[in-house]
């Protein structure tokens, strides 16, 4: 079957997807945004997570024809073209988050989510915002920090990326 | 395999009709698993995500229940339930926030528990332990169904629905009094419970509502444990004086609920574990809304 729908702001189309293929497939290897990354295929590890009409969700757990018309946001499409990286993946670059990578962009989009919606999270706050992201090599602490020093920086300078 | 894509709730209802063997997809967050793992292969599936009532929720009188009911459309996300209901429906808002993670929480819903039906699912506890004139709302071509929530759990895995029948929403009245959900797991997030229990508290029909999850082949009711505790509180007048319901009592309370469970020995604990985890989650739950009531009682006075 064919799909279209908008990811980070263009209107793109897929051509022979399967019915049982999940958004995942179709971005990493129809639509050339491998950014998601593949790796529990179950919902466990969260780096899948893109942006569904706004609420960061697995896209491994969302089926292709699901997203027919609606709005899909990947980390490819949280950095600007003009200003660069956004405060997030500026903050993950600095704060050294970033060992294997496999598992940064999903925690990125999902950090981007939680400062959008909670400007001053404490530390529990984090947490729970990225407890459905696995990380197997820093241990998280640097992820911690990037977080915060992501929120420092949004308080700062405005906000995330819209 | 198909794709059907209805628009409506009526086009859903017809599509379910005419392809009985489609499988419903709304969240995804238990389908897709089946699917990305080669488990299922359905003829057919059935996305309701375009099917804009079934994430509304609405509040009302329902013929067959007493008193104010929310009416949650079968695909409100468990993120909503949450942030929407904790004050309506408390104990399945306190289940909803011990889902999987956020991003989980963010697609998955009740009524994709109920379609599941696994017995562990965390939604069941709290809609057992909500009372008996929980019902399910299934609709079909033929009309509408309601199911008590005690008769729609049949086996592991398996419900009541007729196979042309969708669930449309579950019918749940606003709780009277405190509610609590526990569960148990290795960690916070993420986990499918090794055992849970669900408690309310229903001050204006003397009632204890309970639901044991993860601990038996299909969700169920604690009900000789629900006797027992109703008729302590009305034998001692506990429901008028606020007085604390005491250890004895509590700790019967408890191994009743772990004598209705029949859990099995699996990778996620032994059945002594489950019993005996269930026991201690009752009495603490039991405590908590039995504390909670009393508060309310004596601020109210």
């Amino acid at each position: 079957m064919r799909v279209t729908f908008t990811a980070n702001g263009r209107r793109v189309e897929a051509d022979d997807v399967w019915e049982g293929e999940s958004l995942l497939f179709v971005l990493r290897e129809r639509l050339g945004l491998p950014g998601s990354k593949n790796a529990c295929e179950q919902g466990e590890c969260g780096s899948c997570t893109v942006y569904l009409d706004g609420e960061p969700v697995c896209s491994c757990l969302v089926a292709a024809g699901q997203v027919q018309g609606r709005e899909v946001r990947t980390v490819e499409g949280l950095a600007d073209p003009e200003t660069g990286l956004d405060v997030v993946q500026q903050a993950f670059v600095d704060a050294g988050a970033v060992q294997c990578g496999f598992c940064t962009p999903g925690l990125v989009v999902q950090s981007h989510d939680l400062l959008r919606r909670n400007p001053r999270p404490s530390d529990n706050d984090i947490r729970e915002a990225l407890s459905g992201n696995l990380c197997r090599c820093t241990g998280y602490e640097m992820i911690m920090d990037a977080v915060r020093l992501a929120a420092a920086r949004a308080g700062a300078s405005g906000e995330v990326s819209r | 395999m198909e794709f059907l894509r209805p628009a409506t709730w009526d086009e859903a209802l017809a599509a379910k009709a005419e392809h009985p063997s489609a499988l419903p997809i709304a969240g995804g967050t238990d389908v897709m698993v089946e699917l990305n793992f080669d488990r299922r292969r359905p003829s057919a599936l059935l996305d309701l995500n375009r099917v804009g009532e079934l994430t509304k929720w609405e509040s009302g009188r329902f013929e067959g229940q007493e008193g104010e009911v929310i009416r949650l459309g079968a695909a409100v996300p468990y993120a909503r339930i949450t942030r929407e209901l904790s004050a309506q429906l408390p104990g399945l808002a306190l289940a909803a926030d011990t889902v999987g993670s956020p991003q989980i929480r963010n697609r998955g819903s009740v009524g994709g528990n109920l379609g599941a039906a696994s017995p562990a699912g965390d939604a069941h506890p709290a809609l057992l332990a909500a009372g008996r004139d929980v019902l399910v709302e299934a609709q079909s071509v033929r009309g509408t169904r309601l199911i008590p929530i005690d008769a729609f759990y049949v086996g592991v895995k398996r419900h009541s629905l007729e196979a042309d029948e969708l669930i449309r929403a579950v019918r749940i009245p606003v709780a009277d009094g405190p509610q609590q959900f526990s569960k148990i797991g290795t960690r916070n997030a993420m986990v499918i419970a090794v055992c849970a229990f669900a408690v309310a508290l229903h001050p204006k029909n003397g009632t204890v509502g309970t639901g044991i999850g993860s601990a038996a082949p299909t969700p169920r009711r604690a009900a000789e444990a629900e006797e027992f505790i109703a008729g302590e509180l009305a034998e001692r007048g506990l429901w008028q004086s606020g007085a604390l319901i005491g250890p004895a009592a509590t700790r019967r309370f408890g191994e009743l609920v772990a004598a209705a469970a029949s859990p099995i020995d699996d990778v996620r604990g032994t059945a002594a574990y489950r019993r005996h985890a269930l026991a201690v989650m009752a009495r603490r739950t039991l405590t908590w809304t039995w504390d909670a009531y009393t508060h309310s009682l004596r601020s109210a006075a």
